[in-house]
C-alpha cells in the first residue's frame, strides 16, 4: 500500500513537471556551454585520478559520470 | 525519485513516464574527441606510469563510439612488502574499455565493457546506463546498472620465477546500481547529486597480505581472513557557479558507509580561471577521512582472535588531503584540417596520506620499539599527467 502511495505521488510530482516552464530559456544559457562549466572537462583524467583514489580508499561510487545536464543544446 | 518503485509494473510505468516527459527535446551525444595521456604516479614506495589513450566518434545524430586503453606499469617497495621482507617487484595492468552511446530524442542509452589484466587478475566488467533530459533541458536524470567478475590469483616462485600458483584460484562478482540528477538552477549555477551502492561478493581478501599478531612480544603474522560479502552505499553532490568574469567554482562532498562498518567523508573544492585567450588553469583541494574496518586491527593479541581479520592500511582509519593544479593550453582554435581544436595540458596533484591506527613496523636500526609502539605511517604522492587532446 505504502508503495502504491509512494508511486502515485511520484506520479503527480512528475506529471506536474509537465507544466513547469523552464526558468533559463535557452537564450540565457551561454555560462552553462562554456567548456569551464564542466563536471569532467577532460574525461580521461578525471577518469585517472578517479582510479587513483579507488585503489586508495575505501568510498567509492557516488561521484556521476561526466557529461550531460548543462542544458545548453 | 524513481527509486521508491518497487514493482517491475510501476518500474515499467515510470519509465514510459519518464520517456514522454524526456521526448520533446533532443539530447546531445559527447564530443567527438581523442585524448592521449600519460600518468605517473609516485609515492609509499610504488610508482605507477603508463599511458591512456581514449578515442570517441559518432555521427552527430544518433551514435557515438569509444574505446579506451590504459596500463599501469607498476614498481612496487611499499610499505606492505618491505615489512615482510619480501622484495621490490614489477608488475603491468592493461585495461581496454569500449562502449556506445545511442541517442534517441532526449534519451542517452549508453553501454560499455571493460577488461583488466594483470598477471594475478583478470576483471569484466559491463555497464549499461539510461539519461534523460527533461524541463526542457533544465534536469537530467540518469541511472545505470553495472556487473563485474573478478578471477583472483596468486604469484609464486618456481625455480626462481614468478608463476601463478597452481593451489590458488578464486573469484568475485560485484553489482553496481547508480541513480543521478543533474539540475540547472540558475543561468550560471548547475548541480548534480548522485547516489550509487555496490555489492560484492565472492575472494574479497587481497592474498598476499598478513595481519600481525602478538607472539610473545614479537611480530607474528597470518594471512588476512576477509568477509566474502560487502554492500556499500554512497551519495554525492557537486555545485559548479560561472563567474561573471568567465571563470568558474566548483565543491563537492560525499558521504559512504558499507556494512564492514566503514564511513568515509570526503569534499574538494575548486576554481578555474581562464588566462587569455588559450591558457586555463585550474586549482583543486580536497580532503578525505574514513573510519576502519570492524575486522581491522593494527596488532591483534594472537592468531585468530576473531572469526575476520584484516591488517590492510587500506582498511585502516586514515585521511588525505590532496591540493592540484592543471594547467591547459589550447591551440588550433580555429581549426586546421579536420582538427576543430586541441589542447595540451599538464596536471599534479601531491597527496599526503596520514594512517591513525596503522604503524610503521619496518625494522629502523636506529631505533627499537615496543611492539605496538611503533610510529603511525604516512606518506606523500605524487602525481603527474601530461596529455594532448585533439577535437574533430
Amino acid at each position: 500500500m505504502l508503495h502504491r502511495q509512494l508511486f502515485l505521488l511520484c506520479c503527480l510530482v512528475l506529471s506536474t513537471g509537465c507544466s513547469i516552464q523552464p526558468w533559463v530559456q535557452p537564450y540565457e544559457r551561454a555560462n552553462l556551454a562554456d567548456p569551464i562549466m564542466s563536471f569532467s572537462r577532460d574525461p580521461v583524467s578525471s577518469a585517472y585520478l578517479k582510479h587513483v583514489y579507488e585503489a586508495r580508499e575505501l568510498a567509492r561510487g557516488g561521484e556521476g559520470s561526466s557529461g550531460g545536464g548543462c542544458g545548453c543544446n | 525519485m524513481v527509486v521508491v518503485v518497487v514493482t517491475k509494473r510501476y518500474v515499467l510505468t515510470a519509465l514510459l513516464l519518464l520517456i514522454q516527459l524526456s521526448a520533446t527535446h533532443a539530447a546531445v551525444l559527447p564530443e567527438d574527441r581523442a585524448d592521449a595521456l600519460y600518468h605517473s604516479y609516485d609515492g609509499g614506495g610504488i610508482e605507477i606510469s603508463g599511458p591512456s589513450i581514449l578515442v570517441r566518434k559518432g555521427d552527430d545524430t544518433s551514435f557515438s563510439v569509444f574505446a579506451n586503453h590504459y596500463v599501469d606499469n607498476i614498481t612496487s617497495a611499499s610499505i606492505d612488502v618491505e615489512a615482510l621482507g619480501a622484495s621490490q617487484y614489477t608488475e603491468n595492468r592493461e585495461e581496454q574499455t569500449v562502449g556506445i552511446d545511442y541517442l534517441h530524442g532526449k534519451s542517452i542509452l549508453s553501454l560499455s565493457h571493460t577488461n583488466s589484466a594483470e598477471n594475478d587478475y583478470v576483471a569484466e566488467s559491463t555497464h549499461v546506463g539510461l539519461s534523460m533530459d527533461m524541463l526542457g533541458g533544465l534536469t537530467t536524470v540518469s541511472m545505470g546498472f553495472s556487473r563485474g567478475s573478478d578471477d583472483v590469483f596468486r604469484m609464486t616462485r618456481v625455480d626462481g620465477v614468478k608463476v601463478r600458483d597452481p593451489n590458488f584460484a578464486e573469484q568475485a562478482e560485484r553489482r553496481t546500481y547508480q541513480l543521478g540528477l543533474t539540475q540547472v538552477l540558475t543561468k550560471s549555477l548547475v548541480m548534480a547529486v548522485n547516489f550509487e551502492t555496490v555489492t560484492d561478493e565472492g575472494y574479497l581478501n587481497n592474498p598476499y597480505r598478513q595481519v600481525r599478531y602478538n607472539n610473545g612480544g614479537a611480530n607474528g603474522f597470518q594471512v588476512e581472513n576477509y568477509p566474502n560479502t560487502r554492500t556499500s552505499r554512497a551519495l554525492g553532490a557537486q555545485l559548479r557557479y560561472f563567474l561573471p568574469y568567465r571563470a568558474a567554482v566548483h565543491v563537492s562532498g560525499r558521504v559512504f558507509e558499507d556494512d564492514w562498518g566503514v564511513t568515509a567523508v570526503n569534499s574538494e573544492f575548486g576554481y578555474s580561471q581562464p588566462l587569455g585567450d588559450h591558457l586555463i588553469l585550474d586549482f583543486r583541494y580536497r580532503v578525505y577521512s574514513q573510519t576502519h574496518a570492524d575486522f581491522y586491527r593494527d596488532l591483534f593479541d594472537r592468531p585468530d582472535q576473531q572469526n575476520y581479520y584484516a591488517r590492510d592500511k587500506e582498511l585502516s582509519s586514515f585521511s588525505n588531503t590532496t591540493m592540484g593544479v592543471t594547467l591547459s593550453y589550447e591551440f588550433i582554435k580555429q581549426g586546421w584540417g579536420f582538427i576543430d581544436k586541441a589542447s595540451a595540458n599538464f596536471s599534479y596533484d601531491r597527496v599526503s596520506f596520514e594512517y591513525e591506527n596503522f604503524r610503521d613496523i619496518r625494522e629502523d636500526p636506529d631505533v627499537s620499539y615496543n611492539l605496538g609502539e611503533e610510529p603511525l605511517y604516512s606518506f606523500t604522492a605524487d602525481i603527474v599527467q601530461f596529455y594532448l587532446s585533439l577535437w574533430y
